[in-house]
């Protein structure tokens, strides 16, 4: 695409939902996946006269993602109520914040080639769900489906300081890593726990002032958003190009054909008369209780990643690939510490162990219960003190992911433990020794390069069960004799 | 007498009086085969088998609710409102739903798709609004008890046009759930009483934190029935901005009586002044209509209640909505979708809402300043012809003196104090938040030193 001179400007919009047991106003089931319908009440249901009563566990939920993401968590927000007519919205109008959201101005580190880029979060507040609209269930009917009505779901709205589909996706995973780590949601796109709208406009390098922006909705991926952000942007560029106007309006991502269309309902010309929801008192926290969810979050992903390069001597790659989640994190931790050998560890979990996980469509608590960490240490460690080869070592990983054995017991009964004593060992060098006369009096001669092939032989001769490196030692010693 | 034989009295004063739709229209839903069932199922309580009717905008288990409108016509609540369950925990027993103005919008009992109520004093008068069926059937002697609500003067005025005791009180002293809502910061859970009593043993049953309730305090019931006694060292304000030149000289004569009743149980009276008080009634008909505008939404025909169908959802809603709710219910919810919009919000809602706290200011500042309860006229007239008033407008005024109390949050309550040609005419008064119990202390006194005076 020949847009030089030509810069995009994004801001998302990520709905995540709080991982509560109940609904944000009542004590319905919040759970994915319920018969339809199974998860409501007279509050959920907006039957007359039910009051919405707030779920204090959301709240702390809230006040997590907002400090995780450097927000200023507000002392005094309010609820308020944004009325619009809609089958799936039972009240006819949700329950969330408008101008005194629960935290404001935070931060999200990310990074771009190498070097680390601020994208401000302008916004966090609390809302609740609506109920899903079944369309195609009933042939001429749509289907209300409320189990997910008063679903609590915070809203990150981040600046427009996002300036490419790249960065957006990068915003996007650091973002989502950053929940997962805090526990405030499963962030899963499939389930609706994460959803995405994107805001994108296009403008002249250099330009200061923003031009009219649209909105991209039905965003079912990271790498939807990045195709949709390219395909809209270009759509701008190429629209400002030939003198057209770009109109503040709703876009869908069709995932099936890969395009970005205009929504049929003009959204944006919504009046969605906010008012201060006069059924729940502003929400008030207490400055000390704030303070204490702040002692309380884990370490976050930027801090483990700059420990793990720090304390382990990981490359940036490596430290990055082992934070990508908490449990990935958890689980590289704990076989570095059991075996004693973080780069080993590093290693196996970035190679192996993800390899593994990619094959079988595992997630990584899946795989550790399988092959807990400890487990894993255990081969790391026979390595290590030369028990086994490397690729014994890769035979016992797969023996074990089949089934139960601890590593040495695994190598011993596959005979796959290294001969590591010494009067074998010489044996079979005497015996090489002798077998090749020429090549050992040139060896002795002072030429190295015979070590290799020498040591091979050595090797050959046990079957492979010979550890290289005192057999390699073994021959320069006896070479120098 | 036997709980069931109290419920059965009950039912046969109803019909004496011709409680239904040939006669005062006061009950609109009531099953007698199921209360009497109640009535000998009740294992005791303060109310043990007392005969109470419900406002039909309370949700009741076994009887409809349908707020006097046509879109909730047969709507059954699967849930009981918190006050209901309360006063059938403590023995009552709900002998009948009551009429009422639409979704409580209205001062006469008039705006009632059940059509209009009537006054049993005079059946050619209203019996007050919006709880008119719920006050004309404790004045009527069906029950002693009663529920109403109140968001702007909906108990006060028809207990004074009836000449029977309601009570307003503290915004969040009783639950709201079940309360079908109008305008949620206004509106409350209000009883109706035979006496000051009744009424006090009414709210006293029904107060106290309710977890279904945000906005109900957690504060544990009230001891409210103190009993007449002398009224030492209380200091009584007379607002002069509620005696307006204006007012009925004989409806002024009875307040004058009743004043001098208080000073004779050793009240001290003082003028006072409350400046913000023309306010109340402009103010009032932003936020209510306001609130409204939202709470209504819910009636869409999606769910349950009318549905009528039409080409499409728009369509559905349009004729659902159009035919299912009154003129007065229409024109406060477009009246409040207007003061919400973008561009008129800050004009409208947004200074109603200052202007709301400058009212409440007005209550603070006398309150602070040594009195502990004011007295006024509950309404400007006695209860007024069917159809005499055509004006939304002048209706609106009907709640001149009883809206500010709703816009404070602050309790009060209207009892009789005599009668001007032959109808009740009711004294108001009002005390600081939560400040029931002194409130009752005054009604106390004030009902036993005007004797049977209150009733002529």
């Amino acid at each position: 695409m020949s847009h030089a001179d030509w810069e995009m400007v994004v801001g998302l919009e990520v709905h995540v939902q709080l991982k509560t047991r109940t609904k944000a106003f009542c004590g319905c089931s919040a759970a994915f996946g319920a018969a339809p319908n199974a998860n409501t009440c007279p509050v959920c249901l907006a039957l007359p006269g039910a009051l919405p009563v707030l779920n204090a566990h959301a709240v702390e939920l809230a006040i997590r993602a907002a400090l995780a993401t450097e927000c200023t968590v507000h002392e005094r927000s309010v609820f308020a109520r944004k009325n619009y007519f809609y089958p799936d919205l039972p009240k006819g109008y949700q329950i969330s914040q408008f101008d005194q959201p629960i935290a404001t101005q935070g931060r999200i580190v990310i990074d771009v080639d190498g070097t680390d880029k601020v994208v401000g979060i302008t916004r966090i507040h609390m809302e609740e769900d609506a109920g899903k609209s079944v369309h195609d269930r009933f042939a001429g009917f749509t289907a209300i489906d409320l189990n997910r009505s008063g679903v609590p779901l915070v809203e990150i709205v981040s600046e427009p300081d996002i300036r490419s589909p790249a960065e957006a996706g990068a915003y996007l995973r650091k973002l989502r890593s950053i929940l997962l780590y805090a526990g405030v949601s499963d962030c899963s796109m499939e389930e609706g726990s994460l959803r995405v709208d994107a805001n994108v406009s296009a403008r002249r390098t250099g330009e200061t002032a923003l031009r009219t922006r649209t909105e991209i909705k039905n965003l079912n991926s990271f790498s939807a958003v990045e195709k949709a952000l390219h395909l809209e942007w270009d759509r701008h560029v190429t629209t400002w190009k030939t003198n057209g106007t770009i109109e503040q309006q709703t876009m869908l991502w069709d995932q099936n054909r890969g395009t970005v269309r205009r929504a049929r309902s003009k959204e944006g010309s919504h009046d969605y008369r906010y008012f201060p929801e006069p059924d729940l008192p502003p929400l008030v926290l207490d400055r000390r209780a704030i303070d204490e969810a702040r002692a309380s979050l884990p370490e976050l992903p930027d801090a483990r990643r700059a420990r793990f390069a720090r304390d382990y001597g990981l490359g940036a790659y490596d430290a990055d690939v082992l934070t990508a989640t908490r449990e990935l994190a958890d689980y590289f931790e704990a076989a570095a510490r059991d075996s004693g050998d973080a780069k080993h560890a590093a290693n196996w979990v970035t190679g192996v162990v993800l390899a593994t996980i990619k094959e079988r469509g595992l997630d990584i608590a899946s795989f550790a219960a399988l092959l807990p960490a400890s487990r894993l240490a255990g081969v790391i460690a026979m390595m290590k003190d030369g028990s086994v080869s490397s690729s014994a070592a890769k035979t016992i990983f797969a023996l074990m992911l089949e089934g139960p054995g601890d590593a040495p017991a695994q190598a011993a009964r596959e005979g796959l433990l290294q001969v590591g004593d010494d009067a074998q060992l010489r044996q079979w060098v005497d015996e090489v020794w002798a077998e090749h006369p020429a090549e050992a009096a040139r060896l002795a001669a002072g030429d190295r390069k015979l070590l290799g092939p020498l040591t091979g032989l050595v090797m050959k001769k046990s079957g492979g069960s010979a550890d290289p490196r005192k057999v390699n030692q073994l021959l320069a010693a006896r070479a120098g004799t | 007498m036997s709980r069931t034989a109290r419920v059965e009295a009950s039912f046969a004063r109803a019909a004496e009086v011709k409680a239904g739709a040939d006669g005062l229209n006061c009950i609109i839903s009531a099953d007698r085969e199921q209360s009497l069932a109640d009535a000998a199922a009740v294992q005791g309580g303060a109310l043990a088998g007392v005969p109470v009717v419900i406002k039909d905008n309370l949700a009741t288990l076994t009887l409809p609710t349908t707020c006097g409108s046509r879109v909730l016509a047969g709507y059954v609540s699967p849930y009981e409102a918190t006050a209901v369950r309360r006063l059938r925990a403590a023995g009552a027993v709900v002998v009948g739903k009551s009429n009422m103005d639409e979704f409580a919008m209205g001062s006469s009992t008039e705006n009632s798709a059940y059509g209009p109520a009537r006054n049993p004093l005079d059946p050619t008068r209203v019996p007050g609004g919006s709880s008119g069926g719920s006050a004309a059937a404790v004045a009527a002697g069906i029950a002693p008890i009663a529920l109403g609500s109140e968001t702007g003067g909906s108990v006060r005025q028809p207990a004074a046009f009836c000449g029977i005791v309601g009570v307003k009180p503290t915004y969040g002293r009783v639950s709201r759930f079940g309360l079908v809502a109008y305008a949620s910061s206004l509106d409350c859970v209000a009883p109706f009483g035979r006496t000051v009593d009744d009424a006090a043993l009414a709210l006293e049953v029904i107060s106290g934190h309710d977890a279904n309730d945000a906005t109900c305090a957690v504060r544990d019931a009230p001891v409210l029935r103190a009993g007449a006694g002398r009224l030492d060292g209380v200091v009584i304000g007379v607002p002069r901005e509620y005696f307006p030149p204006t007012l009925d000289a004989a409806i002024r004569q009875r307040c004058d009586a009743a004043l001098d009743a208080l000073r004779a149980r050793g009240a001290a009276v003082r003028e006072v002044s409350l400046p913000h008080t023309d306010l109340a009634i402009p103010v009032y008909y932003i936020i209510a209509p306001a609130e409204c505008s939202s709470n209504l939404a819910r009636f869409d025909g999606v769910r349950y209640g009318m549905r009528v169908e039409g080409d499409g959802l728009q369509a559905m809603y349009e004729a659902t909505r159009s035919q299912g709710f009154g003129a007065e219910v229409t024109r406060r919810i477009l009246l409040g979708t207007y003061v919400l919009s973008a561009g008129y919000y800050d004009a409208y809602y947004g200074k109603a809402q200052e202007v709301r706290a400058l009212i409440a200011r007005d209550f603070t500042r006398v309150f602070a300043d040594g009195v502990h309860a004011l007295f006024t006229p509950t309404t400007p007239t006695t209860a007024f012809a069917l159809g005499s008033i055509s004006d939304p407008y002048e209706m609106y005024l009907s709640d001149i003196f009883t809206v500010t109390a709703n816009l404070a949050g602050i309790p009060a309550m209207s009892l009789p104090i005599g009668r001007v040609g032959g109808l009740p005419v009711g004294g108001q008064l009002m005390a600081p938040h939560f400040g029931e119990a002194a409130m009752f202390r005054v009604a106390y006194a004030l009902e036993d030193e005007l004797g049977a005076e209150a009733h002529q």
